[in-house]
């Protein structure tokens, strides 16, 4: 009986093994794409937790990059720890009083010798600046430039948090960040001593002529730059009454049937 | 007989029948039919209303509103293990045509007198601030709040400037961002602003401004409801209720309730469900004071515990829509005077949003939400002309009515478990700050409830007990 079972077991694999090849010769293998959209879509929570983490991952390392600068500010002061903050996100920055630009990508330690001198001007284009990064600079009183040409982070929440450099900025320049919106240029009401702004290519704002002519009208010593627009043309006499409906508010509202 | 042909007649007995009497699709549902009669199959004759909630849950949270719905998020946040907790929210009305949320002006601000107040609104702020963090559903459109950072105003006349900068002390303290203006600094800011009678302002810097609050509200929903939780149309009649009597040490008799479970009607039916559940939260909004009344809260006498009710009751507020071509700009704050009045900018075509809060004597009826529109001419268009003279040349393009869940005892939200019936937790009364608040009382409430304590804000200030014991914390700057 033992060896009966024995070879019963022997002749099994070999039978599913012809089984297998006989099976494996007459289909053919789909492509390796779309086995390997079929074997992902049989692992749907799978392959949701790893894109959950993904975003995770990112997100932390953005904020792990706006960190608030303490520790160093303890050793050198709060200027050089904002100078440090710059020169890791890979910006760049002017001292007062000194001509020279300190840059991130021509990198040398001799900006910490300059404790105690305030940033005049500052440079983050391109870079992940958020709100939160704005902490490191509560004790720049005296900031005259600030650039942040195509900040992916940059949003609503940071201009709004814009207003302790109220008294002293002068030239600002938020063009092609894609997450800012009209709300939060009416933030920059209280930025009065304002000389320059470059709000050019948006792309969240709907009607950027009514928003350029609004701006000019709330910061009217403030010369306002806004390229990349396809402005339309001034309609002629018979198209007024679209003009006017141009004119009412685009904002969605659910309450009883108005705009 | 061709091959071609599915169906031939018979014989010549049934020659008269045409020759597709019985299609083929109709042969075969007929067959479907036949084999779902058959023991075996899950079709049943008698079928099941698959809108009724669930017989049993945990928490039922009544009331689908933004705090509901938020008090439902963060507990789902909270459970240490997924599906830890089975919640269900119950709304009677899907269309929310009379919920206070989406007719609500919809702003936000730390200007308030109670510490619990400013850091209520400024931890919503900073939920909103990342809410694509929180609220965001993978695969889905990002939430858009449609922010407007323009901050808050509020003016204040000779004899309430003391009280102006007692809170300005209080909110600085908290750590919200307000400034203080006399009244020369306030007309070179806004020079459209008359400052007859203005001897102190208070001005928001960050954190303040108005919202969509439809998108708040659907964006707590999407996320619950992805999260697990579990919506139900329907409306709450009644509750199963345990009784206990003890005595106090004076001898006074105290009914204690335990709520079994809560009765659901299906919307234009009879049909109902009884819902078995461990903890029911009462964000009903307006209609809190009803509901806790169905429990028999309120029901004995007069100068006993059980005797005091729940106080909350709906107020019914008017805003008006108008149109000025000439007035303030894009850097109109929510503007708030000392009489009462409240403007602020709607959208970028000259559009702003008026109103004001009626005397006690005067409240208006709120068995319906019809507008009255003498009331904007009688009491609003006065105010606002003499404080922006911009505005006497404005035309009403419409206006809508909502109620205030409004706390008659002391005009501040009701937070925690009622002493007496001890499953019963309240998040109600915030006579018109429910909106701003939303995100900050739902995490308490979601704390109170899963880890049996405050962690983030202390809210037991707040409680149920300050009613029983008749002592009001009033908040001073209620609009």
């Amino acid at each position: 009986v033992c060896l009966q079972s024995l070879s019963r077991c022997c002749r099994h694999p070999v039978l599913l093994l012809s089984r297998c090849l006989l099976s494996s010769s007459t289909v053919s293998k789909a492509p390796l794409h779309t086995r390997l959209l079929l074997y992902l879509t049989k692992r749907f929570y799978d392959v949701e937790a790893l894109l959950t983490w993904t975003s995770m991952f990112k997100k932390r390392g953005v904020r792990k990059k706006n960190a608030y600068y303490g520790y160093t500010g303890s050793f050198h002061g709060p200027h050089v720890a904002a100078a440090y903050f710059i020169l890791n996100l890979k910006g760049g920055f002017r001292y007062r009083g000194r001509s020279d630009w300190f840059h991130a990508e021509k990198f040398d330690w001799d900006f910490i010798n300059h404790k105690d001198c305030p940033l005049e001007e500052i440079d983050l284009s391109y870079t992940v600046i958020n709100c939160d990064g704005l902490g490191n600079f509560d004790e720049e009183k005296s900031l005259r430039t600030l650039s942040l040409k195509a900040c992916p982070e940059v949003d609503d929440w940071f201009l709004s948090r814009l207003h302790v450099f109220q008294d002293s900025l002068e030239e600002l320049d938020i063009s092609q960040c894609p997450r800012i919106t009209i709300g939060g240029l009416a933030a920059l009401r209280n930025l009065k001593g304002l000389k320059r702004l470059d709000v050019s290519s948006l792309p969240r704002i709907a009607n950027p002529g009514l928003v350029v002519i609004l701006l000019e009208e709330m910061l009217p010593k403030c010369h306002v730059i806004a390229d990349g627009y396809e402005f339309d043309a001034p309609p002629k006499e018979e198209e007024s009454d679209k003009w006017k409906s141009q004119r009412q508010p685009k904002s969605r509202c659910n309450k009883c049937g108005i705009y | 007989p061709g091959h071609g042909e599915t169906q031939t007649a018979p014989s010549s007995a049934f020659q008269t029948i045409p020759n597709n009497f019985i299609s083929f699709r109709r042969l075969t549902s007929i067959k479907q039919t036949a084999l779902d009669a058959l023991p075996g199959s899950s079709w049943t004759p008698l079928q099941m209303n698959p809108n009724l909630p669930p017989e049993r849950a945990d928490i039922v949270i009544v009331g689908g509103g933004v705090v509901g719905w938020s008090v439902a998020y963060w507990l789902k946040q909270k459970e240490r293990v997924r599906g830890g907790v089975k919640v269900v929210v119950v709304e009677r009305d899907p269309t929310y045509s009379r919920a206070s949320t989406v007719l609500s002006a919809g702003g936000i601000r730390q200007q308030f007198s109670l510490s619990e107040n400013i850091l209520l609104s400024l931890h919503s702020a900073h939920f909103m601030r990342n809410i694509n963090d929180h609220l965001g559903v993978l695969n889905e459109d990002p939430v858009d709040l449609q922010f407007n950072h323009s901050g808050y105003l509020f003016l204040a006349s000779e004899d309430v400037a003391h009280i102006m900068e007692e809170n300005y002390k209080t909110q600085r303290y908290a750590g919200a961002k307000v400034s203080l203006l006399t009244p020369t600094q306030l007309k070179e800011k806004f020079p459209w602003i008359n400052t007859d009678g203005v001897a102190l302002a208070s001005y928001g810097l960050e954190n303040e401004g108005w919202f969509d609050p439809w998108t708040l509200l659907s964006a707590f929903r999407r996320k619950a409801i992805s999260m697990g939780v579990i919506p139900c149309c329907g409306e709450v009649t009644g509750f199963q209720y345990k009784t206990n009597t003890v005595s106090t040490r004076e001898g006074d008799q105290v009914i204690l309730r335990r709520i079994r479970s809560v009765k659901v009607q299906m919307p234009n039916s009879l049909e109902y469900q009884p819902v078995e559940c461990s903890i029911v939260v009462n964000a009903a909004g307006a209609f809190s004071g009803k509901l806790a009344q169905m429990l028999g809260i309120g029901n004995g006498p007069e100068d006993s515990l059980t005797g005091i009710s729940v106080p909350v009751e709906p107020r019914k507020r008017y805003i008006y829509v108008v149109h000025c071509p000439d007035g303030p700009g894009l850097d109109t704050p929510f503007l708030i005077d000392y009489s009462g009045v409240y403007f602020r900018r709607e959208g970028l075509g000259g559009n702003y949003i008026a109103g004001t809060s009626p005397l006690e004597a005067e409240e208006p009826d709120t068995s319906d939400l019809e507008v009255d529109h003498q009331f904007f001419v009688d009491k609003v268009w006065p105010s606002l002309c003499h404080r922006v003279p911009a505005f006497e040349s404005l035309k009403v393009s419409s206006a809508w009515a909502g109620f205030y869940d409004y706390n008659t005892f002391d005009q501040n939200g009701i937070i925690g478990m009622h002493p007496l019936v001890n499953n019963m937790y309240f998040a109600t009364g915030f006579s018109g700050h429910g909106l701003q608040h939303s995100p900050a009382v739902g995490r308490g409430l979601a704390e109170l409830i899963i880890e049996g304590g405050y962690k983030t804000i202390d809210l037991s200030a707040l409680d149920f007990r300050r009613i029983l014991s008749h002592e009001p914390m009033l908040e001073r700057n209620i609009v």
